[in-house]
């Protein structure tokens, strides 16, 4: 089996999987329970937030664990933007945010906000002057997303973030959940307020998640009922969720560190040898994109038919976001870079982890060439 | 970055006179042991300080974890170069570029120890500052107020050049002073007492009351997880748990409410006294804030320390609770020391205890308990566990694969 589609979830590594078991098996009790073995739980989850806070760099009290991206980026812009309306009304995104963010945008508009979504260039991009122009005296958040989940293109957060640092008023979330362990950020230092991440995409079981929340920064909280996580979340622990998700973090940086050159190389390989084939055309950027991601149009051939093609050969790859692929055909993220109805309907997502081999994609590569050739005689006929 | 060094200045130490080879080797073996995780970094001793290669090492982590030893006065992050004129004139060029986009003013600063060198120290200052200016634009000597001092230093063997300075820890090296029991809580102020009295070069041992069923576990989890942060500083500390609960019900039974407090700290001083006989400290350290709470005022004080004459050492005795947070805070035991668990010193408060006891009343009242059998007792029962530098605790270390 080749599996590049790792932009939608990735195999958890057998090592977090057997932390899940033995957690589950082993402090099953309620962290809230105040007798001992209530405490022994508590005091895991208290040394997983120390150890995500040291991965990523932040401090203790600014992890906030949820069940998974989705929520993190519908508690990180909702619960500015109710907890924080009195201050103004206007929000500010991007036209090619995850499904999770544009329709938690789209719910506010509902109740009355004002939302920008502004428009990208033919690579996917936002500048920061881009984000300065759209600020009005009413504006409290601008959310962007750090690498976009179909084209792997990489927002100049930090650019944006230090550019809002003028505006202490301004709220600035980032949706982390394509870039962490692929795409160094610093958040602190990016003037970045909150974080949303995803256990699943850097091999961590599903229904779990986290958001960065700068210590200081207020929200509305979406679930009540318990003073669970700083009174952000409430709810009982995800225990064994949470602990197998730190460690499938603290192996993913590893790994980043490790074999990031070997991603790189794939990449390249991928993108080289597509380039030169006949009437498919690369949507990612060569520039400043992430290194796991790799976006194209064949030109033609109907993406699905391209994908069920591939699974016959055992090689899975994805059309566009996985959350928004059983709607209509059309990528919106393409669509928004400008490009006209036929490449933004038969785009392909490959997406790579640090598992993935030369020769997979080389294996790839001739499939895929082989499958192209093949439907194109098809269709043709 | 073209910094490769980083120096570490002594201060204090290298006034010692004959103790301080006994100083310097203690602060070499800390430094040593702490750089550890760093396989690349190589520290050697020169005549007044550490020089430590950095060998392609990010200077970041390494700054952080010498700031937490204490008889470390100063940290200069440095380039070394050869005594070439020309060379130092470059090394001291990028330095400067490489100190931030901020700087519009600078001076040279130079030391010349390598008396030889054909250049006085006034003669390299023009040298290197004169080539500073020729090669940037908008920028100029102050040698006033400057936004970057550029530091040249000449030794025989080779030049140093830096911007950066950081503070190190002050203090003495831990273990140079003896050691010293602290009465440690759980609050806010006694890690914070023992960090400060550590900082004087002494070696700590916690003494913890701990009294189940009426403290939970979790208080007593909280002060192992104290002192695995305050052994960052200090390096190895013993624990001593001290079981409490039966002394705490004799008190409830035979002395008057009011001054129960009073006689319950006198029982810890007391035991915390035979602690320290027995593992040869001198001295008690406490949180104590004068006026702080009832049984910090200056008659509770008095009434209390009537029970013991070693020395007391009350590193916060005068300052204010805002003070000793903002420390807690800077050290790492805040977000610790504010877990809600109850502990020893809030579970059998009475109600209104006496601002102003003393000491005749207080031994008339203990004079119908058996306070040495009480005494002995309890330190006879007393757990001692040992935290390593840098280590977890047992039920951490349960914890360790499953991360």
């Amino acid at each position: 089996m080749i599996y590049f589609d790792n932009s939608a979830t990735t195999k958890p590594y057998p090592e977090v999987l057997e932390t899940y078991l033995k957690v589950s098996e082993n402090y099953f009790a309620n962290p809230s329970s105040i007798h001992r073995l209530g405490g022994e739980v508590e005091r895991l989850i208290h040394k997983a937030r120390q150890q995500v806070s040291e991965l990523i760099r932040v401090k203790q009290n600014e992890i906030v664990f949820t069940s998974g991206g989705t929520e993190a980026n519908n508690l990180a812009i909702k619960g500015i933007a109710l907890e924080h309306q009195s201050r103004g009304r206007h929000l500010i995104t991007t036209e090619t945010e995850h499904a999770s963010c544009y329709s938690s945008f789209q719910q506010l508009e509902d109740m009355g906000f004002d939302v920008t979504y502004l428009p990208v260039d033919e690579q996917g991009r936002i500048s920061a002057d881009d984000v300065k122009n759209a600020l009005t005296e009413d504006t409290i958040l601008v959310s962007v997303m750090h690498v976009n989940n179909e084209l792997g293109t990489i927002q100049p957060v930090k650019e944006i973030g230090q550019m809002l640092k003028e505006y202490p008023k301004i709220f600035f979330h980032v949706d982390n959940v394509q870039g962490i362990g692929k795409v160094p950020l610093q958040y602190e230092q990016s003037g970045i307020d909150l974080c949303s991440f995803s256990s699943h995409k850097f091999h961590g079981p599903k229904g779990v998640g986290f958001l960065y929340v700068r210590s200081g920064v207020s929200l509305f909280s979406l679930l009540t009922g318990g003073d669970h996580e700083f009174r952000n979340r409430a709810g009982t622990e995800n225990v064994p969720g949470i602990i197998a998700m730190t460690k499938a973090l603290r192996m993913t940086m590893e790994n980043s560190k490790d074999r990031m050159s070997d991603m790189l190389q794939l990449k390249e390989f991928l993108r080289k040898r597509i380039s030169e084939m006949d009437r498919v055309l690369i949507n990612t950027p060569e520039e400043h994109s992430a290194p796991h991601i790799l976006n194209f149009s064949v030109l033609g051939i109907k993406p699905e038919v391209l994908i069920h093609a591939l699974e016959e050969r055992d090689m899975y790859v994805s059309t566009k976001s996985a959350c928004s692929s059983k709607s209509s055909d059309v990528s919106r993220i393409l669509e928004a870079t400008g490009h006209d109805y036929e490449r933004a309907s038969s785009a392909i997502r490959v997406s790579l982890n640090f598992e993935n081999t030369l020769s997979e994609g080389k294996e790839f590569l001739d499939t895929l060439e082989e499958v192209i050739l093949n439907l194109r005689k098809v269709m043709r006929e | 970055m073209i910094y490769d060094h980083i120096i570490v200045r002594y201060g204090e130490l290298s006034l010692k006179g004959k103790n301080r080879h006994h100083f310097e080797n203690k602060l070499k073996e800390t430094v040593k042991r702490k750089l550890k995780p760093f396989t690349q970094v190589k520290v050697k001793k020169a005549f007044d300080r550490m020089n430590i290669e950095l060998n392609g090492q990010d200077h970041e982590p390494v700054i952080k974890k010498l700031q937490e030893i204490f008889g470390i006065q100063g940290l200069r992050l440095a380039a070394k170069c050869d005594l070439e004129l020309e060379t130092i004139r470059k090394t001291a060029l990028e330095a400067m570029r490489d100190a931030g986009p901020s700087v519009n003013t600078f001076k040279v600063s130079t030391k010349r120890n390598y008396k030889q060198y054909p250049h006085d120290s006034q003669e390299m200052n023009h040298l290197v500052g004169g080539y500073i200016l020729e090669h940037t634009e908008d920028i100029t000597v102050d040698v006033h107020n400057p936004d970057v001092e550029v530091k040249v230093e000449i030794k025989p063997e080779a030049a140093y050049i830096s911007c950066i300075d950081y503070p190190g820890a002050g203090g003495l090296p831990i273990g140079s002073s003896g050691k010293v029991m602290l009465m440690l809580s759980g609050g806010i102020d006694s890690p914070v007492a023992g960090y400060l009295t550590m900082k004087r070069g002494v070696r700590l041992e916690m003494v913890h009351f701990h009294s189940p069923p009426f403290t939970s576990e979790r208080a007593r989890q909280k002060v192992e997880d104290l002192t695995k942060v305050l052994t960052r500083y200090g390096g190895n500390i013993k624990m001593h748990v001290v079981p409490f609960t039966e002394i705490q019900k004799a008190i409830k039974k035979q002395i008057p409410d009011n001054y129960s407090m009073t006689v319950m700290r006198r029982y810890m001083l007391r035991i915390t006294e035979q602690l320290a006989y027995k593992n040869d400290a001198l001295a008690i350290a406490t949180g104590e804030s004068l006026g702080q709470v009832a049984s910090q005022t200056l008659s509770s004080m008095n009434t209390i320390n009537e029970v013991t004459n070693l020395p007391m050492i009350r590193p916060l005795i005068t300052m204010d609770k805002l003070e000793i947070m903002d420390i807690s805070r800077k050290i790492g035991t805040y977000d610790i020391s504010i877990r809600p668990y109850e502990d020893c010193c809030t579970v059998f408060v009475p109600s209104a205890p006496k601002t102003k006891p003393n000491r005749d009343k207080a031994n008339r009242f203990e004079s119908y308990m058996e306070i040495d059998e009480l005494v002995e007792q309890a330190v006879e029962n007393t757990e001692s566990i040992f935290f390593k530098e840098g280590t977890a605790a047992k039920e951490e270390e349960a914890f360790e694969d499953l991360f």
